[in-house]
């Protein structure tokens, strides 16, 4: 039987995309802080390695652009559902260009491609939270109404709601499904604002995992098969207190993923990568 | 998509013997729909006419003679016979004679049965009004009121449509029923009004194929079978591929369990069973509401920007063409807030909020809330009337046929095809898409083409409209002779208690409801009974009633037409309060527009059909001559007065309302003469539509209210009782008439008289006005003092409890039937304080639940609202007092039951009352009780019989 919705965090796919050398000095960040490429590098091969050989997944990895100091970052530059991708616009102008090579590699996938024409719309796939049910969309610097809309038309079965995005780079900055229907949060208080805006928003009922650092929040959930529930999460090297409070969740796998480097960067887990369910869910 | 509207008028024409036949047939047929609608009991012939009858002395309007005249049909009092046309869910044209004053509900019982249809709830019937908007007919309402017409041209156009969307159609109880959601959602795929995607289309799609064609079967369809069928509003190759991929794959999927998976699939889309309405926000930005199951969204464009569940939200109120949500404190937040919304115009602003009403109780509520359930209720408010889901899912559990056999048309075609009765089908999409038409671009081609095909029939409804407002603007001059005698009436009412605002004030103005009860009761229960027995005090209350009287005549006259104030304090007095005073303790309005033309004003104004004028008139005719008034004079008061307590039946609600609209037409009149349609909807005053003011407690409290079909009875019995009470007379006892007893056991008085109660504890102050107008009840009420008992239910059961602990307080009194003496539910109390006239022996018990704290006295908390209802059976008589206060952050509700029950010595008392208690704590699962007061009151002195 064909279900629609079905199956949320299954995933076959994921695209990522090396770092380029211009990612230590050029890419853009909200901090001051020095980056270290090669520990980058580093962290993003095991990122990749635990994609790859720990889940199964089929990594597909795109060449670094350095013209493209940011591209490492993919997720903002589509966001994918279903069988359906859209290639962003995003908010920052020295990025727009990472989406040629994503587009080209969903095509591949034989993803139905929607494009942003809209010059006036902006989204970044890091403000977009997919629960499994609807859509969130954060108004951050990097993502305005129009695009919110666009990703409203593109993906119609889904409600599609704004939340501002106060502080933080974006919505995910501080929050991701942490399961079926099971929302990570930050405890600061624009993500807990943030969290009660979804809340308000949603006809569904969300969990919420609280986790004491923002960045934290932001962890990767996949439903494998033979593997079930599946959490990349922070290290406990990053936010000791935050692992603490993912180690109760019992049902899951947990894999500790490092981001030491990138979050420099403002780049989080699920930044890093594109997932992507090719087999057809079965129910 | 403009193809195929050319067949739909001619169609009609050449069934429309076969289905007249089936009407007739249809009509004689003995038919069982008292279940929902009681007033339409059945259809069969001697139902109708009583049905007929009920329409005559309710609503009807023909005493209009200015607008008798406007048609020559009118004239003509027999039966009129009219046909409706109704597009059915599959496309298909049904077309049935009904009576033409004959109420929707017959209407909709009939397509229900042709389609053999049980759990109706979810469906209704549309109207296109002259905006070509769709509306929803009032199945209690009579089908000429509701549309806009000019009947006499032609059939009546109706659309049988799903009205609320059930959640989980799994939930159904019958495939037929989800049968027909499938079709009704088919249609709102292929009409663009459910957008979804690609994917979607085709699995729905792909479960529509299977379910009208069964196994894909490649001798007989060929390849492009799937091009037949319109599955989605731009239908490509690329998506009938996909559709018949997935088909192929659906082998030995009956059609039950395709639609099943179609409903599975469609239910999940974030605009099912939203329905959305056109508006602009504060800054006049362009918005969507949506109306759903669970609340009211609102999007910007294709985004949700907000969303108010039906908790979230305290009132819903229309003025105008504004329509205003108020919202409940948010957690941080210390004050509600109220939002606006402007609508295209007045009707859309209407339609917007009738529909959330209506689906706030089918979704939100256990039962719905009963408008006529108090005697002198205000009660002309729409509400919703049919089941909830929750009844309807109760009632269709019981549905014991076996599974219906019936066959799936092919809807939905390009090409014609033969439908079930063998008419040909008529493209109803294009109807119904003329919902989105303005929200999509791409069905606005469609929209013309219906246009069109509609031309002739707009026109004719345009001469109807016009015809009509010209009725009504003939009709004004009736108008004030009709306000004129209810008006003093009303003003008089008004004078108790002055315009103010605050809760304070509302709950002062409660009190003056009480006053005005117990000034109303005396009268009636002496009309009845001998004029000597009454007392003094109570004539000094009549007299004060009709001073009151005279001074409003007086104020009327001056003022003429002045609005707001007198009219709107009428409804001060009278029990429904709760819902009528907002928390402002500004009056909340009812819907009167759903009333429809001054005429029913005019029928209502009829007490005359009242048994109990006669005896009224002449009682206070002579009483007035008594108290040395002139003959003329005594004569000009004594109808209205005797008028006005006819009213005060059970048709009190209906009166209302068309004082109100009367009351409206003046400001129509004065407002928008040019405008003479809109009058029955232009009322300018608070037309607000309160939900009751926290929907938790509405919830509740209709719980309790479950019972209602006796509810309802009992209404009609006060009437009843009144009547055989004059037959009877009294018993000549010096203190209460009999009318007077029985009214005051009546449940219906229990809340006003418990309400001060309730909120003493909780603020002190209003404890004080509460006492103070109970005093001054007091006086007017005399030594009996039967009614004024507010201070008497006790306090010591308001037991607070923790975060969201709840208390359930019962008291259960056992009461013999004919007591004389104080009411029963005026308990200990007031039987000590007051002098009874019966001797009763009282037990009281306490039983008090252990982990219950007494701080409540110390931190009295914020009182958020309190309410109460009350429902009656037979023997016994539930108050419910619902409070709601905040104590340091903490929201407590607190549900106090006072469950009376009455009989003689041989009912097993503790089986009662273990079964209140057992009921109590089914209907509220997630509250505890905390006390339990049992109050036994035995007659000793056996006396008054009647």
């Amino acid at each position: 039987m064909a279900g629609l919705m079905a199956g949320f965090g299954h995933y076959t796919h994921a695209i990522v995309r090396g770092i380029p050398a211009s990612l230590a000095t050029e890419a853009l960040r909200t901090s001051q802080a020095e980056v270290d490429l090669d520990k980058a590098r580093g962290e993003h091969d095991a990122y990749v390695q635990v994609l790859r050989t720990r889940l199964g997944l089929e990594v597909v990895e795109l060449p670094a652009d350095e013209a493209l100091p940011d591209c490492v970052f993919v997720e903002d530059a589509a966001v994918v559902c279903g069988d359906t991708a859209l290639i962003t616009r995003p908010g920052a102008e020295s990025r727009r260009g990472e989406t040629e090579a994503m587009k080209e590699a969903l095509k591949d996938l034989k993803m139905n491609i929607v494009e942003i024409t809209d010059e006036n719309a902006t989204l970044d796939g890091g403000d977009v939270l997919f629960t499994g049910r609807e859509f969130f969309v954060g108004l951050s610097k990097r993502t305005n109404q129009r695009g919110a809309e666009i990703l409203a038309d593109a993906f119609k079965d889904y409600a599609v709601s704004t939340v501002p995005v106060l502080e933080g780079l974006h919505l995910k900055s501080f929050c991701s499904m942490g399961g079926p229907g099971l929302i990570v949060i930050g405890s600061s208080d624009h993500a807990q604002k943030a969290l009660k805006i979804m809340q308000q928003m949603s006809d569904h009922r969300y969990d919420k995992l609280t986790v004491p650092d923002d960045l934290a929040a932001n962890c990767i959930y996949m439903n494998l098969p033979n593997k079930g529930h599946v959490l990349l999460h922070c290290t406990t090297e990053e936010f000791p207190e935050s692992v603490k409070v993912f180690e109760k969740l019992k049902d899951h796998m947990l894999i500790p993923v490092s981001n030491l480097e990138k979050v420099k960067l403002d780049g989080a887990l699920t930044c890093c990568s594109v997932l992507i369910n090719k087999k057809k869910p079965d129910n | 998509m403009t193809t195929e509207s050319g067949s739909e008028s001619k169609q009609p024409q050449e069934n429309k013997e076969a289905e007249k036949s089936k009407a007739a047939e249809e009509q004689t047929s003995p038919q069982n729909q008292a279940e929902k609608f009681p007033a339409a009991a059945g259809h069969s012939t001697p139902a109708k006419r009583e049905q007929e009858q009920q329409g005559e002395d309710q609503v009807s309007h023909r005493s209009s003679t200015s607008r008798l005249s406007k048609s020559p049909l009118r004239g003509v009092r027999k039966v009129k016979i009219m046909q409706c046309k109704v597009v059915l869910l599959d496309g298909s044209d049904y077309t049935v004679d009904v009576e033409k004053r004959a109420k929707a509900g017959v209407l909709f019982n009939k397509i229900c049965d042709h389609l053999n249809l049980l759990e109706k709830d979810y469906f209704g019937i549309t109207y296109r009004d002259v905006e070509s908007q769709k509306n929803w007919l009032d199945p209690t309402k009579e089908l000429k009121k509701q549309i806009r017409t000019k009947e006499s041209n032609g059939p009546w156009n109706f659309a049988f449509n799903v009205k609320f969307y059930p959640p989980d159609p799994a939930q159904l109880s019958e495939d037929i029923t989800r049968y027909y959601l499938c079709l009704q959602l088919r249609d709102d795929v292929v009409s663009g009004r459910l957008p979804c995607s690609f994917a979607t289309h085709t699995v729905l799609g792909s479960y529509t194929v299977q379910s009208e064609l069964g196994d894909y079967d490649p001798e007989e369809m060929g390849s492009d079978y799937v091009s037949e069928l319109r599955l989605a509003p731009n239908q490509t190759k690329e998506l009938e591929d996909k559709v018949m991929e997935l088909h192929k794959s659906y082998k030995g999927m009956t059609p039950a369990e395709a639609e099943m998976h179609f409903l599975e699939n469609a239910k999940k889309l974030s605009m099912y069973g939203v329905d959305l309405h056109h508006a602009k926000d504060s800054e006049g930005v362009e918005i969507m509401l949506g109306v759903c199951a669970s609340g009211l969204l609102i999007y910007r464009d294709k985004l949700r920007i907000n969303r108010f569940a039906w908790p979230k939200i305290l009132k819903i109120s229309y003025k105008r063409n504004n329509f205003y949500i108020k919202i409940r404190p948010g957690e941080f937040e210390q004050f509600e807030s109220t939002i606006g919304f402007k609508l295209p115009n007045h009707r859309a602003a209407k339609r917007l909020w009738k529909v959330c009403v209506e689906h706030h109780t089918f979704f939100r509520l256990v039962s719905p809330e009963a408008p006529q359930k108090k005697f002198l209720s205000l009660g002309s408010k729409f509400r919703y009337s049919g089941r909830t889901q929750a009844q309807t899912r109760r009632a269709s559990s019981q549905i014991i046929r076996p599974a219906p056999f019936f066959e799936r048309t092919s809807s939905k075609r390009y090409n014609m095809s033969r439908s079930l009765d063998g008419a040909t089908i008529a493209e109803n999409h294009d109807t119904l898409m003329k919902d989105s038409s303005a929200k999509a671009t791409t069905i606005i081609t469609t929209v013309t083409a219906e246009k069109e095909e509609k031309t002739e029939q707009e026109d004719a409804q345009k001469d109807a409209t016009e015809a009509h407002e010209a009725g009504a603007t003939t009709q004004e001059p009736k108008r004030p002779p009709h306000a004129y005698t209810a008006d003093p009436l009303r003003s008089e009412l008004s004078l108790p208690s002055s315009p103010v605002l605050s809760t304070k004030v509302r709950r002062r103005r409660r009190e003056g409801s009480h006053k005005r009860a117990s000034s109303v009761s005396p009268v009636k229960g002496s009309i009845g009974c001998r004029r000597r027995q009454a007392h003094a005090d109570r004539k000094a209350a009549l007299l004060e009633e009709q001073e009151l009287l005279l001074s409003a005549r007086k104020q009327r006259l001056e003022q003429g037409k002045r609005r707001s104030g007198t009219l709107f304090s009428f409804s001060l007095h009278l029990p429904h309060l709760p819902s009528i005073l907002d928390d402002d303790g500004y009056i909340t309005f009812p819907d009167l527009s759903e009333m429809s033309f001054l005429p029913e004003c005019a029928q209502n104004f009829l007490p005359i059909k009242s048994p109990s004028l006669i005896p009224c008139f002449l009682f206070i005719f002579f009483f007035l001559l008594s108290t040395s008034f002139s003959v003329p004079y005594a004569l000009t008061l004594s109808f209205p007065l005797a008028l006005c307590l006819c009213y005060l039946e059970p048709k009190a609600a209906s009166l209302t309302a068309s004082i109100a609209q009367g009351y409206h037409d003046h400001d129509s009149s004065e407002e928008e003469e040019t405008d003479s349609e809109r009058t029955d909807f232009a009322f300018d005053g608070d037309v607000t539509v309160t939900e009751s003011e926290a929907d938790e407690e509405s919830e509740t409290q209709t719980q309790d209210t479950e019972p209602l079909p006796e509810v309802v009875k009992h209404q009609t019995n006060i009437s009843e009782l009144k009547r055989s009470f004059l037959e009877t007379g009294g018993s000549g006892m010096p203190g209460l008439t009999e009318w007077e007893k029985r009214l005051s056991s009546s449940p219906l008085r229990s809340p006003r008289s418990d309400e001060a109660p309730m909120i003493e504890p909780l603020e002190p102050q209003d404890t004080k006005d509460g006492q103070q107008s109970g005093a001054e009840r007091n006086e007017e009420a005399g030594p009996k003092g039967t009614e004024s008992t507010p201070g008497c239910v006790s306090s010591s059961q308001q037991v607070p409890s923790g975060q969201e602990k709840t208390a359930v307080a019962m008291e259960t009194g056992a009461v013999p039937d004919k007591t004389t003496g104080p009411t029963p539910l005026d308990s200990v109390e007031a039987a000590s304080k007051d002098v009874p006239v019966v001797h009763t022996e009282t037990k009281t018990i306490t039983y008090e639940a252990a982990e219950v704290d007494t701080n409540g006295d110390a931190d009295p908390g914020v009182l958020l609202s309190a309410q109460t209802i009350t429902s009656e059976t037979t023997s016994t008589t539930t108050t419910t007092h619902i409070t709601k206060t905040v104590k340091g952050g903490i929201s407590e509700t607190r549900i106090e039951k006072r469950i009376v029950i009455t009989g003689d010595a041989d009912i097993d008392h503790d089986e009662a009352l273990a079964q209140a208690i057992k009921e109590a704590k089914e209907q509220h699962p997630d509250m505890s009780v905390t006390k339990v007061v049992v109050h036994k009151e035995t007659e000793i002195t056996p006396e008054g019989e009647d």
